[in-house]
């Protein structure tokens, strides 16, 4: 029988993973996101096609990525081009549904923060890895979520730094700039959903079974407002938790923990 | 004409202090045996440029190699923070310039094509473009509209690792292809490292997986294992402990020290590195094969 008790990272994987529709074409990251994909295609989205920054195309990895270049992504994919050809054909020419994305910091509206803590880019306080691919799959892919442990410091009004862009200062400020894709449309955490509202705000929308709008102010660096009315999302069903812990992350890598 | 020489030759040969430094690989094929030639001997004042400096170069940084660093992203993979890099660059001891993965990518592809800068469309992301002058805008002479450009990245060497070439230097590649190709277009200088070197034969009864032609490489070295801790797909796995174990490594200098003079400056080269590793790592590294259908070219 499978424990039904649950860790956050179980929460938020499962939660991201009802976020794809079947035949989605989605660039994955490693860790939760690769993860949640994973687990889309064995159960509710079949025809899910997997895309990695590597260069790596309908990937069908059949042991847990430990790296964005694991070779087990390339064996058995329908095709691998190098890196160039993934960012431009596949993603700034918008063939590409869906892209995961996490960061340090994650504002009101949006905009991740992976590059600097601090308010000097010269002589940050902490220096964080960078852009990555971040800044391209914010920019042009058609639905953007994050998955965020929802932590006070994770959450300020506003980055210290916009590596990758949500809604800019609102929906009009970004549809400015021209950039194709459609923005930040989900944040997932260990507490619950974030959307945008009308100006590109994220508002709170769900709560998860037994998480209270309390724990969400306290662990929101801003005045998070509210939807009319709030879901409680569904409970992770013991196939989900299955597929996870004994096929998709055995070793508990990823989903281990808090 | 034959290109084939030792892999120190090739490193006197073709990498000089002040040079800048392309060693290619997107996780796949990084060429540290490479990096380690460099470091024992001792080239200094580099400007080393990769989209992920990976452990190859917080090694290289860490042992004095390199005056600036270009990079996208600056993580240990799959592990956490690349320390050295990180301590360097907040210390303010290393110089760099920062993009994103495409940007770099397409710094490359412009490099490769001889063309002086690349246009992107825009990403709506502001603070890098505000804070690297080299990220500029450019207006499109057809729709007027803004598009953001990069400059030409053309390395003085690079270096790429592949699975087999021949003598001449045509290389063959499978598996994550990376940057390789754009490294070796926009570099002045090619060093190829090879798995295996074939009989130019083998090459040609395969020339749609040629990813570097013979014609822009300057040197061919025969270097088995080159990769490690990274991988060669079908060759051997990636070593993922490593990568951790780095992480404890890397914390302190002593302990940084300790593994440069064991392991770099201690060991003639890749081969020896490699027995050092001993048959446990080996067996734990090894990879079942798995073949691909053969092609019909057609005998025309």
């Amino acid at each position: 029988m499978t424990d039904l008790a649950y860790s956050s990272s179980e929460l938020m994987c499962i939660n991201a993973a009802h976020l794809l529709r079947d035949g989605d074409v989605v660039f994955v990251g490693v860790g939760l996101p690769n993860l949640a994909c994973n687990l889309a295609r064995r159960t509710h989205a079949p025809n899910l096609q997997l895309i990695y920054e590597a260069g790596v195309i309908g990937a069908r990895p059949s042991r847990l990525p430990l790296s964005i270049g694991d070779p087990t992504l390339v064996s058995g994919a329908s095709s691998v081009c190098g890196m160039f050809d993934i960012f431009s054909q596949y993603l700034q020419r918008g063939n590409v549904d869906v892209g995961f994305l996490g960061g340090a910091q994650i504002d009101k509206f949006g905009n991740i923060n992976a590059t600097i803590v601090g308010s000097d880019y010269q002589h940050p306080k902490v220096r964080l890895p960078g852009s990555g691919g971040s800044q391209e799959i914010a920019g042009w892919a058609n639905r953007c979520y994050i998955i965020t442990p929802h932590q006070k410091r994770r959450f300020p009004e506003k980055v210290d730094f916009i590596t990758s862009a949500g809604f800019l200062g609102g929906r009009a400020q970004r549809a400015a700039t021209g950039a194709r894709g459609g923005g930040t449309l989900m944040v997932v955490t260990n507490l619950g959903l974030l959307e945008p509202d009308e100006n590109g705000e994220l508002i709170l929308t769900a709560l998860h079974p037994g998480c209270t709008l309390e724990q969400v102010q306290e662990n929101t660096g801003w005045d998070i407002q509210v939807a009319e009315s709030v879901r409680v999302t569904d409970k992770p069903l013991a196939s989900e938790l299955t597929l996870l812990r004994e096929e998709l992350d055995p070793g508990g890598i990823y989903l281990k923990g808090s | 004409m034959t290109k084939i020489c030792s892999l120190s030759e090739a490193i006197t040969t073709y990498v000089h202090d002040g040079d800048s430094v392309f060693c290619a690989g997107f996780t796949h094929l990084i060429p540290f045996a490479a990096g380690h030639e460099i470091i024992r001997q001792g080239k200094r004042n580099l400007t080393l440029a990769r989209a992920t400096p990976d452990l190859i170069y917080d090694q290289m940084i860490a042992a004095g190699c390199a005056r600036k660093l270009i990079f996208s992203y600056i993580g240990n993979p799959g592990v956490g923070a690349l320390r050295i890099v990180r301590q360097e660059l907040e210390s303010g001891r290393l110089e760099w310039e920062e993009y994103s993965h495409f940007g770099m990518i397409s710094r490359l592809q412009a490099g490769a094509a001889g063309l002086p800068f690349m246009p992107m469309n825009q990403t709506a992301a502001p603070d890098l473009e505000k804070n690297n002058p080299n990220i500029r805008r450019v207006k499109d002479p057809y729709s007027e509209q803004e598009l953001i450009t990069v400059p030409a990245l053309n390395p003085d060497v690079g270096i790429i690792h592949v699975q087999r070439a021949d003598k001449n230097g045509n290389a063959q590649v499978w598996g994550i292809l990376g940057e390789q190709k754009e490294v070796a277009f926009a570099s002045s200088k090619v060093i190829i490292t090879a798995e295996e070197i074939v009989d130019e034969d083998i090459i040609r009864s395969d020339p749609n997986r040629t990813l570097i032609p013979g014609l822009i490489v300057n040197a061919v070295c025969h270097v088995p294992h080159c990769a490690h801790p990274s991988y060669t797909q079908g060759y051997y796995d990636r070593d993922n402990v490593f990568y951790l174990n780095w992480d404890k490594i890397s914390e302190e200098r002593t302990s940084i020290n300790t593994w440069l003079d064991e392991w770099v400056y201690g060991v003639a080269g890749a081969e020896e590195y490699w027995q050092k590793l001993g048959a446990e790592t080996h067996a734990r590294l090894s990879v079942k094969p798995r073949f691909a259908a053969p092609v019909n070219y057609g005998d025309y």
